[in-house]
């Protein structure tokens, strides 16, 4: 393997405290050295990181891969290869394949696929109930002695609320967390949107951020209850980052994540019937968008994770109510975090990026999200100030169902490296 | 006053102006004597081809529609729901796309969509008007309970207008409510908070519960059906009690102002949200609406395909 040497990049990497132009060296995939001035020799394979940043490879910790099932949609090497493309060296994909993760063969056949595709890591999530129905626990000991992260009914709550005790109760023995997708689905049963003044306006059917909330709350006391670990997935409104926030002080140990369009589009978007803006949970007020950065800034909400949810063309060129909920974002992640986030002086470099590497691993418990000497080398460099306009044709996803064709956006990533090998160079996938 | 609409479609009465919306009554007022005549037709429209795409069951609106385009000479097709290959499984877009190609003037589309109207005019060359998009609008029937409205009460300024009935799934109380606002309307909304969606008063109209308070201001009084399906789900216990409570009566009416002019979209539910002597008495103008509908979609379909 081609010994690596990154150069005079602004190296950010929370999990080591450290944000300072330095020198990186990867021997044999690892990392041997961090420091100034390390000599070049003619063997190295030298990357130029000058006004680059250098940070530990991003971990989306909420991805659909859709591989086994929907191979129309996205597979585990398109997938995967857009995982690259967006930063990401490490991608945590969600139970609701078909059929869904709820058996040790489909944990290993994610495997063996990700590793025949070399790109990101991929780390499944285990159902939390049988076939994602809410009825009876899956057999998650035996998925987490095969490789899962976590465990999670995601697309599906857990309506029964014995279910989601058992679940965080029985967790608790392997130290993994239940990942709620908090929706009372009595509440939202015939909504496509959020519930407000444009849903009014509309005449849509409106999902109200209570059903959200309602969720949260019981997952929330639950958690606290049983001591068992919650990460709550997507959060959309202001009421679930305050309850996070409080439970938080109460040392609950719960989690969130939020995705960047509920930090970028509100609700209002809806009346161009655009059917990539229907998403679940639905694109919220401009006080919920408030609210989420505001979680984001005093770390209630502790990760930012796509929910990259693959759809094809076919499926959502189709009247507003009959398309199926999701939009991908993987490949464009990181142009909103700058964009949204860095641009507006929400949050620091440093922070945002602990979002995307240490916090996810951490809660995870899976390695990188740190650049450690001795460690496998999961390494990204981007270009923060670079700017390019969202083409979702250039995507490498399978699917292109993104509501931010033709945005301005900034930050290209240039290198990725995954194991010490480069998979992403010059902004181009390595085949 | 101006003589045009400088618009492909008609959406809805949302994002419409006042101005336009004056045009297209004051088209509507001279276009209704061709119905009286003897021969009741026009060259206007000879040579052009309109569609009438109904993908919900509608019996006055489709009809409404294809007589109009016939009174101005233009050819029609009406395509429904259970003729059409939307039933063998054929998108929206495809069904779209397939028109187009038969080189159409404009297609008027009824869908249980919201936004299904938004979706074919972001598609199609041709004019798409909107004939009812789930509860989203239904232009066409704003703009014809305008006319009446103003045929009877000479103006449509500082008249009160009350509104009964599902107003949450009412695409006929939303166009309402735009257009009557638009012209300088007051609009008031009665009905169960269910069926009151939130943040309506947003769009200026004043909410009652009690329908004996509400009575005594209007100048007219728009009358929902009543969606019979939607009984004893979440929204209202019975339609007993929804007629105990919001039905118009005779005895109602006496709360309300003598000369109140009754409307309804129709079809009415008789004996639920409306009594069959109230319906066809005095006050009532529900025959007037559907002659005058005629006459609004004469005026849309002249207004959107001569002027392209």
């Amino acid at each position: 393997m081609k010994t690596i040497l990154i150069k005079n990049g602004r190296v950010i990497d929370p999990g080591s405290n450290l944000d300072r132009i330095a020198d990186i060296l990867i021997v044999d995939g690892v990392v041997k050295e961090i420091k100034k001035n390390i000599v070049k020799k003619p063997s190295y394979e030298a990357i130029d990181a000058r006004k680059k940043i250098v940070t530990p490879g991003f971990i989306d910790m909420h991805t659909h891969l859709r591989e086994p099932g929907r191979e129309d949609e996205e597979t585990i090497l398109t997938g995967t290869k857009a995982a690259c493309k967006g930063g990401f060296t490490s991608v945590v994909c969600m139970a609701n394949t078909d059929p869904p993760i709820d058996d040790v063969g489909i944990v290993r056949l994610i495997f063996r696929c990700a590793e025949e595709a070399g790109f990101a890591k991929v780390y499944p999530v285990g159902a939390v109930s049988k076939g994602l129905k809410g009825e009876e626990l899956a057999e998650i000991g035996d998925l987490y002695r095969a490789g899962i992260v976590a465990v999670s009914d995601d697309g599906m709550p857990v309506t029964n609320s014995e279910i989601m005790r058992r679940a965080l109760e029985y967790t608790n023995m392997f130290d993994i967390p239940v990942i709620s997708h908090c929706e009372d689905r009595f509440l939202c049963e015939r909504g496509v949107m959020n519930e407000g003044y444009t849903s009014t306006r509309l005449g849509l059917e409106g999902i109200p951020s209570v059903s959200e909330v309602i969720m949260v709350a019981r997952n929330i006391i639950l958690a606290e209850y049983t001591k068992g670990r919650v990460h709550i997935a997507h959060v959309s409104t202001a009421e679930s980052v305050n309850l996070i926030r409080d439970a938080k002080k109460r040392k609950v140990k719960v989690t969130a994540e939020t995705a960047p369009h509920y930090f970028t589009l509100t609700d209002e978007l809806v009346e161009s019937f655009d059917t990539n803006l229907r998403v679940n949970p639905p694109l919220r007020s401009k006080e919920d968008l408030s609210a989420i950065v505001e979680g984001l800034k005093d770390g209630t909400i502790d990760v930012i994770a796509t929910d990259h949810a693959p759809h094809t063309k076919a499926e959502k060129e189709v009247e507003f109510d009959a398309a199926p909920t999701g939009m991908i974002g993987l490949e464009i992640a990181l142009g909103l975090i700058l964009t949204q986030l860095i641009e507006k002086s929400h949050l620091t470099l440093p922070k945002a990026i602990s979002k995307i590497t240490l916090n996810p691993s951490s809660i995870l418990k899976i390695k990188g999200g740190i650049i450690k000497l001795g460690e496998m080398a999961d390494i990204t460099i981007f270009d923060p100030e670079f700017e390019w306009e969202c083409n979702p044709n250039e995507f490498e996803s399978k699917s292109k169902n993104t509501p931010f064709k033709g945005w301005k956006m900034k930050g290209r990533v240039e290198y990725v490296i995954v194991s010490g090998r480069i998979v992403l160079k010059d902004g181009k996938i390595i085949v | 006053m101006r003589k045009k609409l400088h618009r492909k479609d008609l959406l809805g009465l949302e994002d419409i102006s006042a101005e336009e919306i004056e045009l297209i009554l004051n088209t509507a007022v001279s276009l209704k004597e061709i119905s009286e005549r003897p021969i009741k037709k026009v060259p206007t429209l000879r040579g052009k081809t309109i569609v009438n795409l109904f993908l919900e069951p509608s019996t006055r609106t489709s009809s409404s529609f294809d007589l109009a385009a016939k009174r101005l000479s233009a050819d029609t097709v009406t395509v429904s729901s259970s003729s059409s290959s939307i039933l063998k499984g054929e998108t929206l877009l495809d069904t779209a796309r397939n028109l187009e190609a038969m080189r159409i003037d404009a297609a008027v589309v009824r869908h249980s969509s919201a936004g299904a109207a938004h979706f074919l005019a972001q598609r199609l060359k041709a004019s798409v008007i909107n004939a009812g998009d789930g509860s989203h609008e239904h232009p066409t029937q704003g703009l014809l309970d305008m006319l009446t409205i103003r045929e009877k009460l000479k103006r449509l300024e500082n008249i009160n207008v009350l509104i009964v009935g599902d107003i949450a799934h009412s695409r006929v109380a939303r166009s309402n409510i735009f257009g009557l606002k638009k012209m300088g309307a007051n609009v008031s909304i009665c009905a169960p908070p269910t069926f009151i969606p939130y943040y309506i008063e947003r769009l200026g109209v004043k909410i009652f519960y009690n329908l004996n308070e509400a009575l005594p201001h209007a100048d007219v009084i728009n009358v929902l059906r009543i969606q019979l399906e939607r009984q004893g789900k979440e929204l209202f216990p019975s339609i007993r009690e929804y007629k105990e409570l919001y039905r118009i009566t005779k005895d109602r009416l006496q709360l309300a102002k003598s000369d109140v002019l009754i409307m309804h979209p129709g079809p009415i539910n008789r004996g639920v949200e409306l009594d069959p002597d109230v319906a066809d008495g005095i006050s009532s103008v529900i025959l007037e609406q559907v002659t005058n509908g005629l006459a609004i979609r004469m005026a849309i379909l002249y207004l959107l395909i001569t002027h392209k």
